[in-house]
């Protein structure tokens, strides 16, 4: 298989790294991580900080795991992080998938909140080699088509 | 040695497999392949499967013992034991349960079991097809990641970039497994030699897995039966006795977002240090061991974490030589396990551990004492055993 369907998808799809048809995300239905899809939706990148351990958490929790307080805020962090690790996806696991492989996820570490790590795709030619500790920054991938619309938190490299 | 009360009281004493099968291939159903497998193994015991007590799986296990007692005409029922936690994690934990309802009276005759027919009831290794996503899964999920392989592999990426671990490391964990399962009749894989060259060309699943690296999907049942080893000892077959068995995680394993505080590990640096404390022995004393290959990055952490090689020695130690039975320096898998005898969800490993301390293993190691059983790596819980012999 070659890196070519995939660009053939960016080419003519420049807002989304998928292709649509994937599971879309939802709020728990107790509402515990709301005010993460809402600032994403503005293009802000929160997380939840505990004020009494003055440490990050991800992901969401309805309590700080280190000391049991409940109801932790969310706090806006810098949207940079670093490539903790990777992986190249070749094998189409999703019917969405099938034309789409290979793609690149990614697992970044936020050096600004106590290295809580996101998933999401890196953004470029997938065949590009990966480094890890690679510095990256968030990209707001917005899919206002959806019913209801959501955002997902993507990754690019700071350099390029 | 360990006086610890888990240590020596319980054995197993009944092997059962159904024939394996390729995913979809068998002729009967899952339920139907459990009763066979639960039958060979009381029959190969010597025990009558009316007295069978109790009943421990895992993984979720679809043929349930209310049913399976039904069907069996069991005397009376004490125990309908599962293991809560998913994949193969509860292999190893299933004969603990078992073992510690024995020890504590609860029950004499138990089958640890597991029947999984893939093709009748759909496969692991796809992604689920849903419109929306609202439980952790949407931390993955929307970016493509969502199978175990894809979810397992950026754990064994950055392992491997902590340890400077080379792909050939995984290569010789499938090698081997296919290594052995040309000696095993029994085998799904058997008559499918792999090479360096087939492995190496073989298509990417996701990095760092290629095709061999993953496990099969398959269609089969097995169950073991355990008990006392004073009762043990008066059934047909040598007893396997169960030195240790432990189950639980590292702090946080399934943090969601892959947010573990341990991130590059099969977590079982808890469950294994508790397992050799309970069973007196030492990663020394170990002559054979079985290790859950969902995927074989996962066989590697697990041989790590269980003291067997030491992490920045991964490379020089990871050989097909120093894995073959019956004289590499720690055979593995010599079954077949999990990518080349059959995936049964590493309830074939403990049953091949069994088999070599009796002498019954299609690759024999010569008087082996001590196995070590690894069960499902990164997930939670894990859990891992150790059997020995009865002198």
């Amino acid at each position: 298989m070659t890196t070519g369907e995939l660009s053939q998808w960016h080419a003519t799809n420049p807002d989304t790294y998928l292709p649509p048809g994937l599971a879309e995300p939802r709020p728990w239905q107790d509402g515990l991580d709301i005010p993460y899809w809402e600032a994403i939706e503005r293009d802000e990148l929160v997380v939840q900080y505990c004020d009494d351990c003055k440490a990050h958490q991800w992901g969401p929790e309805w309590l700080c795991h280190r000391c049991h307080k409940f109801d932790l805020e969310y706090v806006k962090v810098e949207p940079k992080g670093r490539i903790y690790s990777w992986e190249r996806v070749w094998h189409p696991v999703h019917p969405a998938l099938q034309t789409s492989c290979p793609y690149m996820v990614v697992l970044v570490e936020l050096p600004g909140a106590d290295n809580v790590r996101m998933v999401g795709n890196l953004i470029g030619d997938p065949m590009r080699p990966v480094t890890i500790g690679e510095e990256v920054e968030a990209v707001f991938e917005h899919h206002k088509d959806a019913d209801p619309p959501y955002t997902l938190v993507q990754w690019q490299r700071t350099r390029d | 040695m360990s006086d610890h009360p888990m240590r020596g009281r319980t054995a197993i004493s009944g092997l059962g497999e159904t024939k394996y099968y390729k995913r979809a291939a068998a002729p009967d159903g899952e339920f139907k392949m459990c009763l066979e497998a639960i039958l060979l193994a009381c029959e190969d015991a010597g025990v009558d499967p009316r007295d069978i007590d109790g009943f421990a799986s895992y993984s979720n296990e679809r043929s349930s013992p209310d049913r399976l007692a039904a069907a069996l005409g069991i005397k009376e029922m004490r125990l309908s034991n599962m293991f809560w936690g998913g994949g193969g994690g509860g292999g190893s934990g299933a004969l603990a349960n078992a073992v510690s309802a024995i020890i504590s009276g609860q029950c004499e005759v138990v089958v640890v079991y597991r029947s999984l027919a893939q093709g009748q009831f759909g496969r692991f290794g796809q992604g689920a097809v849903v419109n929306e996503i609202n439980n952790d899964g949407k931390w993955t999920a929307p970016f493509g990641l969502m199978s175990p392989a894809q979810s397992f592999a950026m754990r064994v990426r950055r392992f491997m970039h902590e340890n400077g671990v080379q792909q050939e490391a995984l290569r010789a964990i499938s090698m081997a497994s296919y290594f052995h399962a040309q000696q095993n009749p029994r085998a799904v894989m058997h008559g499918r030699e792999l090479t360096e060259e087939i492995y190496d060309q073989s298509r990417w699943i996701v990095e760092p897995f290629h095709l061999f690296d993953c496990c099969m999907e398959n269609d089969g049942a097995a169950a073991m039966i355990v008990t006392s080893v004073e009762r043990a000892r008066d059934l047909k077959p040598e007893p396997a006795v169960v030195l240790a068995a432990a189950q639980g995680s590292t702090p946080r394993n399934q943090a969601a977002a892959h947010n573990a505080d341990l991130y590059a590990t099969s977590n079982f640096q808890h469950v294994a240090k508790r397992l050799y404390e309970i069973a007196g022995v030492g990663p020394e004393d170990v002559d054979v061991a079985q290790v859950y290959e969902n995927f074989t990055g996962g066989v590697m952490m697990s041989i790590v974490e269980h003291g067997l090689c030491a992490p920045d020695e991964v490379n020089e130690f990871f050989t097909l030589e120093n894995f073959k039975a019956p004289d590499g320096k720690m055979p593995i898998n010599t079954s077949g396990g999990n990518l080349a005898e059959c995936y049964m969800h590493g309830l074939e490993l403990i049953i091949e551990a069994a088999r070599q301390l009796r002498g019954q293993s299609p690759n024999q190691l010569e008087n082996p004492e001590v196995a070590l059983v690894a069960s499902g790596p990164m997930v939670t819980p894990v859990s891992s055993c150790i059997l020995g012999v009865d002198r």
